[in-house]
């Protein structure tokens, strides 16, 4: 865990440095993937900025939300750096709409547009895993195996190992697109089905899981949902031969 | 090999599906939690979110002691600072405030000197300063920063009543947005 690094005054954060790492090389994967597939590639790479801003935004607004009384005697607040003041599940659901709505506006074909984005989007998951492994987050339960590793006062299962191994081999399939189909969407859908395979296999070793009632882990039965409906999206999707239309 | 013909073949992706998600819900179901493990008390003292707060003993400027785990049942903050971090600086005032207002409803601010990298002259001139009235314990041989791992000024910990870090934040300066909606979250919360 190596989650600070001082240069001079500064206090650099290593996990947010490995995220922007991985955004910064998700989005060159997505613009040649999507020159690949005759997309324009600066619209897609503004698709995804749009969305990141509009995650960060939308996050503070809804943390906001929460404390209105609080931001509304503290307004300047709103523009604070500080990423504890915000709501991460709430800004990606509102910079996936933003992503989307922009994606609509400038006509970018749907399933081209996903596919585009799988290699990097496989990429940024890799980043993730390294973010996670620096900042100590995405723990592992406790476990004395000659592999462990000792954090947060305990020996545990490198999770956060576990969790850039399974992304690095999403992202070879990712990129070597096993199923073809160019542009359909399928090798997007793909990325999500491993990911989501992976989730379902891998919560088991960690250490922080949300849990419901019945002792079930969140991440897993969140995952199986999301598993099924890709894998019939798939199926879906593949049953049309045409590709898709793409615009130039 | 071409999976597309797999994907196209529907009964074979039929039972591929099936397979997936009977594998998935059986891993699910085998891996329950039993109930008592997810209690966050049983964690290990770490200072980190979800962990026991790491107990400690100090000084306090102006004479007396506190000792953490004596203040179970009340919502503490533990900030840790120097008078010569502007960020700490910047940010005491904010916590100040959030501090008077809401000391009656079970709030403690434990304002920790980390002195073995400051001095006590020093610190007292601080508090005077800047009028602090919260407790400032005085972490002479540097053992608080090093149980809570610090690794930048200021770093403030904000820990449930029943003894939880339930938040840190590192660096600041925090507005008084940000210490008010983390406080005031765990102050509803029943001992």
């Amino acid at each position: 865990m190596y989650p600070f690094l001082r240069l001079g005054p500064f206090l650099l954060q290593l996990p947010a440095v490995a995220l922007l790492v991985g955004v910064w090389v998700g989005m060159s994967l997505t613009e040649k993937e999507a020159a690949r597939l005759n997309l324009p590639p600066a619209v897609v790479s503004n698709l995804i900025m749009v969305g990141f801003i509009g995650g960060i935004v939308g996050a503070r607004l809804a943390y906001a939300a929460r404390y209105l009384e609080i931001y509304l005697a503290n307004p300047l607040s709103l523009l604070s750096l500080n990423v504890n003041t915000l709501a991460i599940s709430d800004g990606l659901v509102f910079g996936l709409a933003v992503a989307a709505l922009y994606g609509w506006r400038k006509k970018l074909p749907l399933r081209a547009t996903l596919d585009a984005l799988a290699p990097g989007l496989a990429a940024f998951m890799v980043a993730l895993g390294v973010s996670h492994f620096l900042s100590g987050d995405a723990y592992g339960a406790p476990a004395k195996l000659p592999w462990s590793i000792y954090l947060w006062s305990d020996y545990r299962h490198p999770t956060q190992v576990y969790e850039i191994l399974t992304a690095i081999m999403i992202f070879f399939i990712a990129i070597k697109r096993p199923f073809g189909l160019t542009g359909s969407g399928i090798n997007f859908l793909l990325v999500i089905a491993l990911s989501s395979a992976a989730r379902i296999f891998l919560e088991v070793f960690r250490g922080d899981s949300a849990v419901w009632p019945g002792g079930f882990r969140a991440a897993q039965v969140l995952g199986l949902i999301v598993l099924a409906i890709t894998l019939y999206m798939m199926r879906l999707w593949a049953q049309n031969d045409k590709l898709p239309a793409i615009e130039p | 090999m071409n999976w597309s013909i797999l994907l196209k073949d529907k009964r074979r992706w039929a039972i591929l599906t099936i397979v997936v998600l009977v594998l998935g819900m059986g891993w699910t179901v085998f891996s329950r939690l039993p109930p008592a493990s997810a209690n966050a008390e049983d964690q290990p003292a770490s200072p980190r979110e979800g962990f026991s707060a790491p107990d400690f003993t100090l000084d306090l400027l102006g004479g007396g002691q506190v000792t953490l785990s004596e203040l179970r049942g009340k919502t503490v903050v533990v900030n840790l600072w120097a008078t010569w971090c502007p960020p700490c600086r910047a940010e005491m005032p904010a916590i100040e405030k959030v501090y008077r207002d809401n000391k009656n409803l079970g709030l403690v601010v434990l304002g920790v000197n980390t002195t073995n990298q400051d001095n006590e002259a020093a610190a007292a001139a601080f508090v005077q300063e800047l009028g602090l009235t919260f407790p400032i314990p005085l972490d002479r041989d540097g053992s608080v920063s090093a149980r809570y791992m610090l690794s930048g000024l200021p770093t403030t910990f904000f820990i449930d009543r029943k003894g939880i870090i339930r938040s840190v934040v590192v660096g600041g300066p925090m507005s008084e947005a940000l210490v008010r909606s983390k406080v005031e979250g765990l102050l509803k919360e029943t001992p």
